[in-house]
């Protein structure tokens, strides 16, 4: 079957393929890990249903890489056979939970970027990418609704959530820059008309996030640092202990299924 | 051979693998046994695919059928529409409920309550 996908280098397209899969897989795990600890019920089953949903976006990402790939890798193999250097997420998606409200920052910045990245990406000329990306556009919609719900009522809420939620979004900011920054595997898929360039997306991403501040009354920071590197393998501290929680029983016990 | 083709309701529903095992046992009790199952991601599901036969078995079994056109209920729709969504009690039929998560028991269903019977019920999402 030849897609319009095929007009890319196989090696670039797996690698733009693995940023969507890993960021949304490592997101997941991070998300999991609030199973049975959030601070009430609801937010429990909440966050539990979310992961599942990143995971269940990362698996069709990863599958998907593999195909193109051709050497034989599923998602199993990618999502647990694989060290942190060659995972291609976001690092804003790794940083830890912290507290509920620093990870519904966390998730707020990052679904209203998918949620324009997927909208877009509904239009690819390569068909697999826009059925992937209809698919998950309409989850990714209600994570956003949900995310941008709590961040207004922790920021416009009592003086120590609204004091959290600030920190949380002083230290998340820097993060927030990499989404935006595209490179030659951006551009090689920008050429092929699989993605919209990364820079393209960040006016209606601010205007998303400043009308989320603006009633949950916290302060954009001011800097335009961003931390970066996410997206070709150079990663935190923390991926390399997510990663050996989440891989822990694929590399003790090889193969092993239930 | 017979291919089935499954389209999953959400990405990451644990649920799917149930239906398909569901899928096939009853085939197979009905004596087809050269069959594959194939899962489909497009078109994507829309609760528009169910009947109303569907719907009303969705309520009798205590689970409010999805308000079709009422995809978007959070702040962020709600900062550029102001309307509101009304969710009868699938139990004792009253339009005073109120919506307690956006998330029930399974990402496809929102946890609601009702003001007048005070039972709390799921609500099945337009999607
Ligand atoms: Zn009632």
């Amino acid at each position: 079957m030849t897609e319009p996908g095929d007009k890319i280098a196989n090696d670039v397209f797996f690698d733009w393929l693995l940023r969507r899969g890993d960021t949304a897989l490592v997101l997941g795990h991070r998300v999991s890990e609030w199973c049975g600890h959030s601070p009430v019920l609801e937010e429990d089953i909440a966050l539990a249903n979310i992961a599942l949903d990143l995971i269940g976006q990362a698996r069709l990402w990863l599958s998907l890489a593999g195909e193109v790939e051709g050497k034989g890798r599923g998602e199993n193999e990618l999502a647990y056979l694989r060290d942190a250097w060659d995972f291609r997420n976001l690092l804003l998606a790794e940083q830890p939970n912290g507290d509920f409200g620093q990870t519904m920052m966390r998730q707020f910045l990052i679904d209203a970027y998918q949620s324009q990245l997927l909208k877009a990406l509904a239009t690819s000329a390569d068909n697999r990418v826009a059925e992937i990306a209809v698919k998950a556009g309409k989850e990714v919609d209600y994570h956003l609704d949900r995310s941008a719900d709590l961040v207004i009522r922790l920021g416009d809420g009592t003086s120590e959530s609204r004091q959290r939620m600030q920190a949380a979004l002083e230290s998340l900011w820097p993060y927030s820059g990499e989404m935006f920054k595209g490179d030659a595997v951006d551009q090689a898929v920008v050429a092929a008309k699989i993605a919209p360039s990364p820079e393209g997306l960040r006016t209606e991403w601010l205007s998303t996030v400043d009308a989320v501040f603006t009633e949950a009354t916290l302060s954009k920071p001011e800097t335009d640092f961003a931390h970066t590197g996410g997206l070709t393998g150079r990663h935190t501290e923390h991926l390399g202990h997510i990663l050996a929680d989440m891989q822990f029983l694929q590399r003790a016990y090889p193969g092993a299924t239930w | 051979m017979l291919v089935v083709t499954v389209t999953p309701t959400y990405t990451g529903c644990p649920a799917t693998a149930v239906i398909n095992l569901d899928i096939e046992t009853k085939l197979r009790s009905n004596g087809i046994e050269n069959l594959r199952l194939e899962q489909r991601i497009s078109p994507a599901w829309t609760t528009a695919w169910l009947s109303q036969e569907g719907r009303e078995k969705l309520r009798k079994y205590g689970i409010a059928p999805p308000v079709e056109g009422t995809s978007k209920t959070g702040r962020i729709s709600r900062l550029s529409s102001n309307e509101a969504l009304v969710v009868a009690c699938p139990r004792c039929g009253s339009d005073k409920t109120e919506k307690v998560s956006q998330f029930g028991s399974t990402p496809c269903k929102a946890a609601y309550r009702c003001r007048s019977c005070l039972e709390p019920f799921d609500y099945f999402k337009c999607h």
